[in-house]
């Protein structure tokens, strides 16, 4: 026998299930609450950097779009930081949250995030990681939150050196985490939860 | 010279406690299954940082179920219940600060949602949802009615015992999770294909709520007490030497 290692355990996900709109965004559910959804708009005041919008949908394996989804995105601001109590870095903009949800179209499912194009930030070694932005989707028949990464198509150079992108195994797959520029300032990002197109989700 | 402990990255996720992607069983998750395997790599500061929400944000009702959606002088109908317990990290330690938002049925197993269908009535006073943010030792509080079951489309005739739902943010985006909190002795636990996704009883029991008689409010509101665990982080310790040492 050993003594106990009396760490906890993470506590079990289960999925958010069909109706996570009436907890998480319920004034787009129909049901008015707190003066606004979580997350609705990034922006509290003019905001530094380039303002620009994101949007997409989700597919299923059949290549369904999802219509009962919620996507959240976390990012720095322009200048690289973070609006968290854990960023010791610097001050980030005041009036840029960093912090997306959405629902996307009831109809459609597409969903969309008018945002500003984030900084670069370090990785642990201290080298410089590619601009990106954290996604996390939630639904109906998603068991655990699913975690990915948005990175830019027009930011080759700094996607060259990313310790991500550069160590991934299948370089093949690296295109599904490329948001693909449309218009000034627009840019779209589908993921694919299944299927030759699968987005490459992580385990961070 | 002096020990300092200092935050690491984020312990890895235990993914062997965790619902696997494809579940055949709980018949939705074989299309929204991702079929490769995850990227693993170490936590970096977009997953070691979190939004903010501000005990400012809360209004006086947002931690009242039985209260917030009601006509003034009417109340939610249904068992009256208080759910309280603490938000940890694997470390032991409460997070403080931190969005808790719950989600539920209202007593007759009936959500507002457009998109819901069972013919259990809608209770014109129940709204389904509230929010609150823990205190300094990681303690959240809300009172509510108690949630029925309800019957929904998988096999023909699966039903999904009594929960409430919830989702957590912590303090890094690594450690966001939305989960369920089971009642103690609900028959339907055993049955459902959604509980049926964890892989042991030991994970089904850490979402089941006991009933609490020490907090229940006597002629008022019974209790249940839920905990939940979010990812932790490495803790480390450097020496503080001074310069040249
Ligand atoms: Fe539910």
């Amino acid at each position: 026998m050993t003594q106990p290692l009396d760490y906890l355990k993470e506590s079990p996900s289960q999925t958010a299930g069909p109706y996570v709109h009436i907890g998480c965004v319920p004034n787009f559910a129909g049901i008015k609450m707190y003066d606004g959804d979580l997350g609705a708009s990034m922006k509290t005041g003019p905001v530094q950097g380039q303002e620009i919008t994101i949007k997409g949908h989700v597919y299923d394996g059949t290549g369904t779009p999802l219509r009962d989804a919620m996507i959240e995105i976390w990012q720095p601001d322009a200048a690289g930081l973070f609006a968290s109590a854990n960023e010791t870095r610097g001050t980030a903009d005041p009036n840029f949250t960093g912090f997306g949800r959405t629902a996307g179209d009831m109809d459609t499912g597409e969903f969309t995030f008018e945002t500003v194009k984030p900084g670069a930030v370090p990785w642990p070694d201290g080298r410089m990681q590619a601009p990106h932005i954290t996604f996390w989707i939630v639904a109906r028949g998603i068991n655990i939150g699913l975690h990915t990464r948005m990175y830019f198509e027009d930011e080759s150079d700094a996607n060259a050196t990313d310790p991500i992108l550069t160590r991934m195994e299948h370089q093949n797959r690296v295109p599904t985490l490329l948001a693909t520029k449309t218009a000034d300032g627009v840019y779209t990002f589908d993921i694919h939860l299944q299927g030759p197109q699968e987005t490459v989700f992580f385990d961070m | 010279m002096s020990l300092i402990k200092t935050q690491g990255g984020f312990i890895t996720r235990d993914r062997g406690r965790q619902p696997d992607a494809y579940t055949p069983d709980y018949k939705t998750s074989v299309k929204r299954s991702p079929s490769a395997a995850l990227l693993s790599f170490p936590s970096s500061i977009s997953e070691e940082t979190a939004p903010m929400f501000g005990h400012g944000m809360l209004g006086e009702l947002d931690n009242d179920l039985i209260h917030n959606y009601a006509a003034a002088g009417e109340s939610a109908i249904g068992p009256r219940i208080i759910v309280h317990g603490r938000v940890l990290d694997e470390n032991g330690n409460g997070i403080p600060n931190t969005l808790v938002e719950f989600w539920q049925a209202n007593a007759g197993g009936r959500y507002r949602h457009k998109k819901e269908s069972y013919l259990a009535p809608l209770d014109p006073n129940f709204g389904g949802c509230g929010r609150t943010i823990t205190g300094e030792d990681g303690s959240y509080e809300f009172r509510t009615v108690q949630p029925g079951p309800y019957p929904w489309p998988n096999r023909m005739n699966d039903w999904r015992p009594a929960h409430i739902h919830f989702s957590l943010f912590g303090h890094g985006f690594a450690q966001r999770l939305i989960t369920q909190m089971y009642f103690e002795g609900d028959p339907h636990i055993k049955l459902c294909p959604i509980v049926g996704v964890l892989k042991s009883q030991e994970a089904v029991d850490a979402l089941t709520a006991p009933l609490d008689m020490n907090r229940t409010v006597p002629m008022d509101s019974r209790a249940y007490k839920f905990d939940m665990v979010l990812r932790g982080r490495r803790q480390t310790y450097f020496e503080n030497r001074k310069e040249g040492m």
